[in-house]
């Protein structure tokens, strides 16, 4: 893998430069077919649950789990079961076919209050900027999730690759 | 005075997968000693999932993991003494307890000292003032009592431990209002920090705690920037108004009971500082005493349950349970989970703990 950006080595936060360079990164092509898996997994330690739960055998890392995960992006159907398997809430799933002018980012969310479908959440950047306002689509928190509910928002399109957490009322 | 095959003191991952693989071998007679309420160290209050593959029970809660394996421990039939101090081991693998106002002994033909860590501080002006607490501390107080230590927290230490637990004083409500590192780049895994820094909480890098302000508890801090040699540059102090700081700056082995018993120690930085040098299989220079997880070099909960296993292996080997052939092909298999945890950034433990095994060789311990 290529170097990463000096936020992304120093202090962990991704850069949207370094997004490009994560072998867990689908290309443009395949994110404008659909819901596509968006791993955010850059350093190389021992992990690899996400494999084992993606039932595509659309995520590889093979014998050495210290290797980073790879996305095939021809494989993964955007199902986001691997969202809430990756122990360092790593893996979002992005739509940007949901609308003409919107579109889906699938957030890990492990706070309380989960806010409802329907509700307006305010939508924060990597760095934890307030970068625009969202609207639930839906919530999705099984047994299977352990825990970690998986929030659907509806974000304006451009914010799509920028948004990564949510802020609901004013906690959280 | 009672006597146990194989004596284990401290209920964590690495004293529970040692336990767990001799009864799984045979071993009859296993007692578990901890000195808390509920078996499982450090795992009960780590809320989060764990890294590392399927041999690790990643994906799993700690917690979870925690009743997992004290549940497959009372399926296994090994005896479990809660609320019990070991306070002493003497001549003879005699084991000295104290359990509810009572002082017992009994003897054990193999021991594991699975001991775990201490936190260490950072001292600075006004560090004993109340409100100052470990990491450790800060999340037994949440995680299992379930009470918030502050309300405005400054965690000093960006390693994976500054960083869960900064992420778990967010889902309990608390407001962190930074984390703060001497060195120029965090200790812990991006991913950790991308979860916190996702949620407004900054990291600031080549900064240190300069002072610690309050009459009668923490009521705000100070930290400072440093220079690429560590030295603090006047000026560049930011006060924070906060109610916690949080201390997470390492760990030292606990290793207490293996000076007593006369074992040879090696200062490894790398792993903590002092601790027992011992074989490929986790054996003391003191025959019949052995050492797994923490308590033998810091390292993480998913090696203490390894090191714990190949510990429980070698003892039943030496009780005659297994097979040299079968104890070996066994431990392989758990070496090879070590691996991953060993190797490019953590390399260095790797090393480390050839060292420790390269020292024990030729020696012998004084147990007089």
């Amino acid at each position: 893998m290529k170097k990463l950006s000096k936020s992304a080595a120093a202090k962990g936060v991704l850069k949207r430069e370094d997004l490009g360079r994560l072998p867990g990164m689908p290309s443009e092509k395949r994110l404008k077919k659909g819901p596509v898996a968006i791993i955010e997994c850059a350093d190389e330690f021992p992990c690899n649950p996400c494999e084992a739960a993606c039932p595509e055998q659309a995520i590889r890392i093979g014998e050495d789990i210290t290797n980073l995960p790879v996305l095939d992006e021809d494989k993964c159907t955007g199902c986001g079961v691997c969202i809430s398997a990756c122990p360092g809430l790593a893996i979002f799933v992005v739509d940007l076919t949901y609308s003409q002018k919107e579109a889906v980012v699938r957030i890990p969310h492990e706070f309380l209050p989960i806010p409802g479908k329907g509700e307006v959440v305010k939508c924060l950047n990597r760095e934890g900027k307030i970068i625009t306002e969202g609207g639930v689509v839906k919530v999705i928190n099984p047994k299977r999730n352990d825990r970690t509910p998986v929030i659907w928002v509806a974000v304006p399109r451009e914010f799509a690759q920028d948004v990564r957490a949510i802020r609901v009322s004013d906690t959280g | 005075m009672e006597t146990y095959e194989f004596a284990v003191v401290g209920g964590g991952p690495a004293g529970m997968s040692g336990a767990i693989e001799a009864a799984k071998a045979g071993v009859q007679k296993i007692a578990i000693f901890d000195e808390n309420p509920t078996l499982g160290g450090q795992l009960v209050k780590q809320t989060h999932k764990f890294f590392g593959g399927r041999e690790h029970r990643a994906g799993k809660r700690g917690i979870d993991i925690a009743s997992a394996m004290a549940k497959e421990c009372h399926g296994l039939g090994i005896d479990v003494m809660k609320d019990t101090v070991v306070w002493g081991i003497f001549k003879g693998n005699t084991v000295a307890l104290y359990n509810e106002g009572k002082a017992q002994r009994l003897t054990a033909k193999a021991i594991l000292l699975a001991t775990g860590a201490s936190e260490n501080n950072i001292a600075c002006p006004g560090w004993t003032l109340p409100g100052v607490l470990g990491a450790g501390g800060i999340q037994t107080m949440m995680n299992v009592h379930r009470v918030l230590p502050g309300n405005r927290i400054l965690m000093v230490g960006s390693g994976n431990v500054g960083l869960i637990v900064s992420y778990q004083l967010l889902q309990a409500g608390a407001k962190v209002v930074a984390v703060i590192d001497i060195l120029p780049r965090i200790g812990g895994y991006g991913v950790h920090a991308s979860k916190i820094t996702r949620l407004s909480v900054p990291i600031l890098t080549s900064h240190s705690l300069k002072e610690i302000i309050g009459k009668d508890r923490v009521e705000a801090a100070v930290i400072i920037k440093v220079d690429s040699k560590n030295k603090p540059i006047p000026g560049t102090e930011q006060r924070f108004d906060v109610d916690t700081v949080c201390l997470s700056v390492g760990l030292s082995p606990l290793a207490e009971l293996a000076w007593m018993c006369g074992c040879k120690f090696l200062y490894v930085p790398e792993l903590g500082g002092w601790m027992p040098c011992r074989s490929e299989k986790m054996e003391t220079s003191v025959p019949g005493i052995y050492v797994a997880g923490d308590g033998g070099g810091i390292e993480e909960a998913s090696t203490a349950m390894m090191t714990g296993a190949i510990a429980g292996i070698a003892v039943a080997e030496s009780l005659g349970y297994l097979t040299k052939e079968r104890s070996e092909e066994l431990r392989k298999e758990k070496t090879k989970g070590l691996d991953p945890f060993r190797c490019k950034d953590f390399g260095f433990r790797r090393v480390a703990n050839e060292k420790l095994i390269e020292n024990i060789i030729g020696s012998k311990g004084v147990r007089e």
